[in-house]
């Protein structure tokens, strides 16, 4: 199963080789983020190198995954409620891959992604409270209820959306990587998209200009299996998706996006890759939805067994409790950050509900200019 | 006989379609395996098979453009594109191919595909998932454009459509899929795709409408017959070409004429309709056309959704108006 370097020698299986890897072996963690399956002369594998985080860093990704795993366990309560509307994409099960990409980046990198987006915008540092309310359709949302779960931004903290239609936010985030390399930054595009984007013709028209361009774009592919109701398997064609990049010789690996500390140190070596002036680079999360593909899906078309496998042996988020308590981390500080959590996302829920609804006159606002 | 809803309809259509002509093909996001996103498509791929009934990946440009290519080779593919909102990337493939294949071939190559897709609102959605815009669509020759209004219409259109010998853009009415179940015979008899349903007669005004509005304007019409105005309610059913003698004849007889559609007002198909009566029927009106429709703005979040597509209220008063006009 594992050899002493900690490294995996069998095929991949999600979260657990960085799981018994860092229970066992906490400071050789970074080195077992790799995912070996169908490794290429293209795509190489994740051969981390980075430092394993400080006991601080760590609870501190805790904490962020915890957020977005309440989250969005009380956002499927309200829309149970029918405070909701529309479809509402949850991203309970990938915390570790949005967490993970946060902490490889710094200030004015950007992000950009599709719908299943409130994980990334809480990464990214945008307000619970806003976020929610922007569910619920209040005045106090981050688009002021006009946007819903789909439709959400924020100039401040870089994260240029949340958009509904699949892989058009690949073009996007190409465009936002044109901005840091026409203005001289080293900054980088984080652009995410989903198994079933990769299929789409405009994916590969980005990737095609930004390999051309050299552009510092980070194309993540967050694979959880799913493209909606359709597998990988039966809707993707080629060994591996990482690979995807290959005629347009942008690199590519794959990367278990169970674990938030192979996650960072992927999108470490990306970023560096990125702002080295090297051009694109494609990240593939070897991921794990644990809800439908969105609220109103039953995901008839997995097993509940498969579901419950991933839950038990990969959940990202026990996984580094696990970590987190080998590595010394008092059972009840870490009690005090559920506790911390839950307050957070009672006070969020509670403000999306109370904020008030948009006047109706807000229909007419923000069509141009001036209207 | 049994009673079915819209959804029910067109899957029984494609059934019966599927059954006639195995040159019929369907295609899309999850149409097989899961059943469609609406369930229109459930249990055909037990019935005849993943070769026939085709899980596509996430391609919807693909998925118009081999239909096409199916389709000028002899097949007739019903593509399924998830929400009307999903189409954009296909107009491509329908302006600058499907319409124009019989044009440029002088008929030697033709190009018999159905592209359907659910529209509109009233789902709690927005954007994307609720959108009108079969503007798009009207404008480019070569296109049929149909939306039904009733589970038998939609049995009877959805037939006609696959076996015609053209490209067809099939609208449904997604707030329609189970609203209402009217019983609905498989007697695989189509209905025609150039003629206007006449709902409801009446002598005091004509109300032309299409799709999820065929609902709250007979309500509507309702409420102005117990005020005395008798409405005649048209559906147009098949929107290009065009049944513009059935609408032309009725205002003709009524002398008013009110327009209501859910998508936004400029640019909207009602604009058409209304020119061909400044056109062709200025003696006979006696107050200006009128159009109710959505708001020139963006399809707001579920708890405006009443404010912004025509409600029964919104119709009456129109009505109302061009009745105190004269």
């Amino acid at each position: 199963m594992r050899n002493r370097t900690g490294r995996a020698t069998r095929q991949m299986t999600q979260g657990e080789t960085m799981a018994r890897a860092a229970t066992k072996s906490p400071s050789r963690a970074s080195s077992a983020t790799s995912a070996t399956k169908r490794s290429t002369r293209s795509t190489k594998t994740a051969k981390a190198t980075a430092d394993v985080p400080s006991n601080e860093a760590l609870v501190g990704y805790y904490k962020q995954m915890l957020v977005i795993r309440r989250f969005e366990e009380k956002a499927g309560q309200l829309y149970g409620m029918g405070l909701i509307g529309g479809f509402c994409h949850l991203y309970i099960g990938q915390e570790a891959v949005v967490v993970g990409m946060q902490a490889a980046i710094g200030e004015g990198d950007t992000v950009v992604t599709s719908y299943r987006d409130h994980g990334h915008m809480l990464a990214c540092g945008m307000e619970a409270r806003g976020v929610m309310a922007e569910l619920t359709g209040r005045i106090g949302g981050y688009s002021k209820g006009k946007g819903g779960s789909m439709h959400m931004f924020s100039r401040e903290k870089n994260f240029f959306g949340g958009h509904g239609i699949v892989g058009a936010q690949v073009p996007i985030g190409t465009g936002l990587g044109f901005r840091h390399k026409y203005q001289k930054t080293d900054r980088v595009s984080l652009t995410y998209l989903g198994d079933g984007a990769v299929n789409q013709g405009q994916v590969y028209e980005s990737f095609n200009m930004a390999a051309l361009w050299k552009l510092p774009v980070i194309f993540i592919i967050e694979n959880n299996k799913y493209g909606m109701g359709t597998s990988v398997q039966r809707a993707a064609a080629g060994p591996s998706l990482a690979e995807r990049g290959h005629a347009y010789g942008i690199p590519g690996e794959e990367v278990d996006g169970m674990s938030v500390l192979a996650v960072k140190a992927a999108g470490e070596k990306a970023v560096k890759h990125c702002r080295a002036g090297k051009g694109p680079f494609i990240l593939e999360m070897k991921t794990y939805r644990y809800r439908g593909h969105s609220m109103s899906d039953p995901a008839k078309y997995r097993t509940k067994e498969e579901l419950n496998k991933m839950r038990q042996e990969h959940d990202p988020i026990d996984n580094l409790r696990r970590v987190l308590m080998e590595q010394g981390v008092a059972e009840d500080a870490l009690k005090k950050v559920d506790r911390e959590i839950k307050d957070l996302i009672t006070d969020a829920a509670d403000f999306a509900q109370q904020s008030p609804e948009p006047d109706p006159s807000e229909l007419w606002t923000d069509i141009l200019v001036d209207a | 006989m049994t009673e079915r809803s819209l959804v029910e309809a067109i899957n029984l259509a494609l059934s019966r379609a599927m059954t006639e002509d195995e040159s019929v093909l369907v295609l899309g996001e999850d149409v097989g395996v899961d059943g469609g996103v609406f369930r229109a498509t459930a249990g055909l791929i037990d019935r005849f098979g993943a070769e026939r009934v085709r899980d596509t990946p996430i391609s919807e440009a693909v998925i118009a453009g081999v239909s096409v290519g199916l389709a000028a080779a002899g097949f007739r593919p019903v593509a399924e594109i998830q929400f009307m909102g999903f189409s954009l990337t296909v107009l491509d493939q329908l302006v600058n191919h499907a319409s124009r294949l019989r044009n440029r071939t002088q008929g030697r190559l033709t190009c018999p595909m159905v592209l359907r897709a659910p529209y509109g609102g009233g789902i709690h959605a927005l954007e994307h998932h609720s959108e009108s815009f079969e503007a798009l669509f009207t404008h480019i020759p070569g296109l049929r454009v149909v939306i039904p209004s009733s589970p038998r219409r939609a049995y009877g259109l959805l037939l006609a459509a696959i076996r015609d010998p053209d490209p067809v853009v099939f609208f449904e009415p997604k707030r329609l899929y189970r609203l209402a179940r009217e019983e609905v015979a498989d007697d695989g008899e189509a209905l025609p795709l150039d003629q206007c349903v006449t709902l409801r007669n009446g002598s005091d005004l004509t109300v032309v409408t299409w799709g999820a509005m065929c609902h709250d304007t007979l309500m509507a019409a309702k409420t102005l017959e117990d005020e005395g105005i008798e409405a005649e309610v048209i559906d147009v059913a098949t929107l290009r070409p065009l049944d513009f003698a059935t609408i032309l004849t009725s205002v003709e007889k009524t002398g008013r004429c009110l327009i209501v559609h859910e998508a936004v007002m400029t640019g909207g198909f009602g604009g058409e309709i209304a020119a061909r009566l400044a056109e062709h029927a200025l003696m006979s009106l006696l107050a200006p056309v009128k159009r109710v429709t959505a708001w020139d703005t963006v399809v707001p979040y579920p708890r405006h959704e009443s404010h912004f597509i025509p409600s029964p209220a919104r119709i009456a008063a129109a009505a109302r108006e061009i009745m105190e006009f004269a």
